[in-house]
């Protein structure tokens, strides 16, 4: 018995692409300590196309599984397609969140615009 | 998977003894105590019973015992029903930052209700200093509520010695005892007190019993109106089953306590120093001597408590957190803030509360567990730099 669905769990138990990525073409840095979450989220891009994507998060439960899962959500995908990516969609890949964790999804997709904002001006730069 | 509970201090799991002692007052000794007839009064014999072993416990007479539904009520009763009852001679309450929200709230409650309310703060163990009691105290203060010891770090208070102002400044002085009866020693005459709550579940009671005490001579109005239960001062039938089983754990924890006392400090002191020593950047929380037996709290740096909680859990280990993301307010800990600790800090902490079935293997198999988890997370955490 948990407090959260069986695909949260398991993203929470085994997290799927933890870490850094070396010379990564796009980072995303959101959340802060007082407010209990950050996550850094690290894309690698080729032809426009998201070939890795890596994270690294400080918070709960909720936090951690929805950080492993847009990991799972962008990878492979293009950066139009990973940008039309909500928060939701990262909730619903999960089987949902309790009420009070959505917050926890927003925190995801805010990390993957910044990822892609930081991509989009150093390509530009 | 063997499971390992160490949240005592949320509840404890009713003894059998208890258990069947409240048996026959379901359906065989099912009298309304306030009823003549025999069916009654075999039912008021029991209550009364229970009322007696409980007073005499922590040193009062029986007469001066309420029964309630539990901790929450008991406060809200002594709170409420004093500032009510005194609301002539004053307005102002004085408690501490780091109360149980069962005080905390009835005061902002009070608040918006024309009551002024000081919140003493703790020093970086939590202690309520007991000379700013007195500072704080005005010609308006009708009651101070300060709790014995502190449900989520462990500290006790200097309760006779904040008894003993209230006293001589006339005011009532009122305690949360919840995590200590049947824990460590009370007596309300040497301790001052003027009003005590105290909850059965606590003490491997049943849950939904609770008693506060009222020294004789206190005014304070009812919460409830209605019958003339309890002497007019709680209206509602008596639960009969809940109150045996109150009384009965009672009785038992007179017989052990401070026993398992001893026994539980030495497996918290070596639970502490090997959390301590085994895992990098730990901080204990409360105080290392004025600490209930069984309480281990500790911070764990550059981790999540909640994450911490669950991996523990898959582990069969149960314990608890004051980390924001178990709070439906986002907000870590009040009583961990009121020690001084940052939000980021006070997110990592972990309350083991170990009881009467806690053994050294337990303790033993927690440490062995916890320094992975600890390790793992700290892996993914942004904040932790080797």
């Amino acid at each position: 018995m948990t407090v959260y669905s069986e695909k949260v769990m398991d993203h929470f138990r085994n997290p799927r692409n933890v870490g850094e990525i070396e010379n990564p073409d796009g980072v995303g840095r959101v959340g802060n300590p007082v407010c209990g979450d950050i996550m850094e989220l690290y894309i690698k891009v080729k032809d426009d196309v998201i070939v890795d994507a890596k994270f690294k998060t400080f918070g709960c439960g909720a936090a951690i599984a929805t950080s492993s899962m847009v990991t799972e959500l962008i990878k492979n995908k293009t950066i139009e397609e990973a940008s039309s990516i909500s928060n939701r969609a990262v909730a619903e890949a999960l089987g949902g969140l309790p009420p009070i964790k959505m917050h926890c999804s927003v925190l995801a997709e805010e990390a993957l615009t910044k990822a892609i904002e930081d991509y989009k001006s150093k390509r530009s730069s | 998977m063997k499971r390992i509970y160490m949240d005592y201090a949320a509840t404890t799991p009713t003894d059998p003894d208890v258990l069947a002692s409240m048996l026959p007052y379901f359906s065989e000794i099912y009298g309304n105590p306030s009823s003549l007839h025999a069916f009654g009064q075999e039912a008021k014999y029991a209550v009364e019973k229970a009322r007696d072993t409980i007073a005499s416990f922590i040193g009062a007479s029986a007469d001066e015992i309420v029964f309630t539904s539990g901790g929450t009520e008991s406060d809200n009763f002594a709170v409420k029903g004093v500032a009510h009852a005194r609301k002539n001679k004053g307005n102002h309450i004085i408690t501490s930052a780091i109360e149980h929200h069962a005080v905390l709230e009835t005061g902002s409650f009070l608040e918006k209700n024309g009551f002024e309310v000081t919140r003493l703060p703790v020093d970086e163990y939590g202690l309520v200093r007991a000379v700013d009691v007195e500072k704080a105290i005005t010609d308006k203060t009708i009651l101070i509520s300060v709790m014995h010891a502190n449900n989520e770090i462990g500290t006790i208070q200097p309760i006779a010695e904040i008894g003993a102002i209230a006293r001589k400044h006339g005011i009532i002085f009122h305690t949360d005892a919840v995590q200590t009866c049947g824990h460590i020693p009370i007596n309300v005459k040497d301790m001052n007190i003027d009003l005590l709550s105290a909850s059965g579940h606590k003490l491997y009671g049943p849950k939904g019993v609770g008693i506060l005490y009222i020294r004789k001579g206190t005014r304070i109005q009812p919460l409830m109106q209605g019958g003339d239960q309890e002497k007019g001062r709680r209206a509602s039938t008596l639960n009969v089953p809940g109150i045996v089983g109150m009384g009965k754990a009672v009785e038992l924890a007179g017989e052990n306590m401070s026993r398992e006392a001893e026994r539980l400090t030495i497996l918290r002191d070596r639970m502490i120093h090997d959390i301590l020593s085994k895992i990098k950047h730990v901080r204990l929380n409360g105080h290392p001597v004025y600490r209930l037996p069984n309480n281990v709290n500790v911070c764990i740096e550059f981790v999540e408590g909640e994450s911490l909680l669950l991996n523990l859990d898959m582990e069969g280990i149960a314990c608890s957190t004051g980390s924001a993301c178990t709070s439906s307010s986002l907000e870590p800990s009040h009583v961990l803030l009121a020690i001084g600790l940052t939000h980021e800090i006070a997110h990592g902490s972990l309350r083991f509360t170990l009881g009467r079935h806690t053994t050294g293997e337990d303790v033993d198999h927690v440490l062995n567990v916890l320094p992975g988890i600890v390790e793992k997370l700290r892996a993914m955490s942004p904040l932790y730099k080797k």
